[in-house]
């Protein structure tokens, strides 16, 4: 791979052992995938937060580390509410490795965002055609596919690497030539909401990394497209898709070379397979929820109390932005957690049946969770949480 | 006998040779407080990989595999060098933050080689000696 001789001078370590190590991260993954050079990247998104998942190794790593993040850099949702944390039912000792954790990223200049969704917070992290270094599988696809961003799907080290250097290795999502379509999706009735979700669900496990491009009778909007990218990245690996006249469109060119129907009956089909009405938990905002889903949630919620435990995850940001919304929702005895989800977080472990309108925290929970799951939408969720099933 | 090969992360150690053809997940395989391998269903079910060089295909698994490696490094239980057929970025990573010398396209032949053997990992020259 091509080093500048500034990127050569790092790499033998004339500016320090971390940003020695940092470079050497990206040369070695540059190497393993072909890169000609490395590319300057607009900002990162950090995974590797959650003390359940780094644990001590991880802690004792960033920890370690001495540096500053040379471009705007966000976290993924850490292990617990960093405020609330007792609320949730945390136990002390994972409270204080989850802060030492997020006091370590913090000591390199991170901002202290713990969501998977950066792109409802800020305008300013991605637009069409920059080069990031993302890691959240859902946040990479939204970057790829509707921002028309680009990024590879990061490690936790490989980002904060990334964040450190300022660059990232030119591989892979990063070039058109890897960014064709390979698989038509048809689909021919509208689909609404978590329909969106199932989608995912099916065509992830389908198309495998492949990038599908998608023919819909509907116009999905932002949290839709959101929902059905998150489900695809989590049933198979799929970090970019285009939605025919709404998403940016392929690089001109390729044909997809295989074709995929879905009907009616094969959406509804996960609703009936997974269905949720004898959970003891509801969990909504997998990804995080936006400014538009807590509206709606706050619509659902107004003057009712919920009968089971529900549990709404956001961005910080986001709930701050709107305390109204927030204070309607937890009227009803439902509870908003921001920089956390129901996926990374211990304090789904203690349930048993935990009923989601997401795609991919239907995969992700029995095996990350050891929580059996069910699958709804917004309002059936709701409904349930309502006891009204 | 010395064997061609391609640095993945340099340094230079030697140990005794732990050889498997199945791929290893750091997180699940490995306990990371004694680098004994824990899953019955592994090859090298009840071995210690500390202080060896390990060969083996390349990594599998979460990416948290990366930190694992780190913490046997920082528990004096880590290998002394690993040697993969195709380094895949778990444990690339794993190798270049806990400064553990790593080599890969190796030929084939070397996962033969008999457990106990002592071998040298010299990633900076490219070079294994038997």
């Amino acid at each position: 791979m091509y080093l500048s001789r500034e990127e050569e001078a790092i790499c033998r370590g004339d500016h320090g052992p971390t940003l020695q190590k940092m470079m050497n991260i990206l040369v070695a993954l540059g190497e393993i995938y072909g890169a000609e050079r490395l590319v300057p990247v607009r900002s990162a998104q950090i995974a590797g937060v959650s003390f359940k998942n780094i644990g001590d190794a991880g802690l004792q790593w960033i920890s370690d580390l001495d540096g500053r993040v040379l471009v705007p850099s966000i976290l993924n949702p850490s292990g617990m509410d960093l405020y609330r944390w007792k609320d949730m039912g945390i136990a002390e000792e994972f409270a204080y490795k989850q802060q030492a954790i997020i006091d370590a990223y913090r000591k390199l200049g991170v901002t202290i965002d713990c969501t998977c969704t950066p792109y409802q917070l800020y305008d300013s992290l991605a637009s069409r055609g920059d080069h990031l270094a993302w890691s959240e599988s859902s946040a990479v696809s939204y970057a790829n596919s509707v921002i028309g961003a680009m990024t590879n799907r990061e490690g936790g080290p490989s980002a904060l690497a990334a964040a450190l250097i300022g660059k990232t290795p030119l591989y892979g999502y990063h070039l058109d030539e890897n960014r064709m379509p390979t698989h038509l999706v048809e689909i021919d009735y509208e689909l609404i909401g978590a329909d969106y979700g199932a989608v995912g669900f099916l065509v992830g496990e389908m198309v495998k990394d492949g990038v599908p491009i998608f023919h819909l009778q509907s116009r999905p909007n932002s949290d839709e497209l959101k929902a059905l990218g998150a489900s695809m990245a989590a049933s198979g690996s799929v970090a970019l898709y285009y939605v025919e006249n709404v998403t940016p469109p392929a690089p001109a060119g390729a044909e997809p070379e295989e074709k995929i129907t879905l009907d009616r009956a094969d959406i509804d089909d996960v609703y009936r397979n997974y269905s949720g009405r004898d959970a003891d938990i509801i969990a909504l905002g997998c990804p995080h929820c936006s400014m538009q889903e807590l509206e709606q949630l706050a619509g659902l919620l107004e003057g009712k109390t919920v009968q089971k435990e529900l549990w709404i995850c956001t961005a910080r940001k986001i709930a701050e932005s709107c305390p109204e919304l927030v204070a309607k929702i937890e009227a009803s005895g439902a509870k908003v957690f921001c920089d956390t989800c129901m996926v990374v977080s211990p304090a789904s472990e203690r349930y048993k049946k935990m009923m989601v309108n997401s795609g991919k925290a239907l995969i992700y929970i029995p095996g990350l969770c050891g929580v059996r799951a069910g699958f709804g939408t917004m309002k059936e969720c709701i409904d349930v949480a309502l006891g009204r099933n | 006998m010395e064997i061609l090969c391609h640095k993945v992360a340099s340094g230079c150690a030697s140990g005794p040779a732990l050889a498997t053809k199945e791929p290893i997940s750091f997180l699940g395989n490995v306990d990371p407080n004694t680098g004994v391998v824990v899953d019955p269903a592994h090859e090298l079910f009840g071995q210690c990989i500390a202080g060896k060089v390990l060969i083996f295909p390349g990594g599998k698994g979460s990416t948290v595999g990366s930190y694992v490696i780190y913490q046997l490094k920082k528990r004096n239980a880590a290998p002394a060098a690993m040697i993969n057929l195709r380094s895949e970025p778990i444990v690339a990573v794993g190798a270049i933050i806990s400064g553990i010398p790593l080599v890969d396209r190796v030929p084939e032949e070397i996962m033969q080689i008999v457990g106990g053997t002592w071998i040298e990992v010299d990633a900076d020259h490219g070079l294994v000696r038997i």
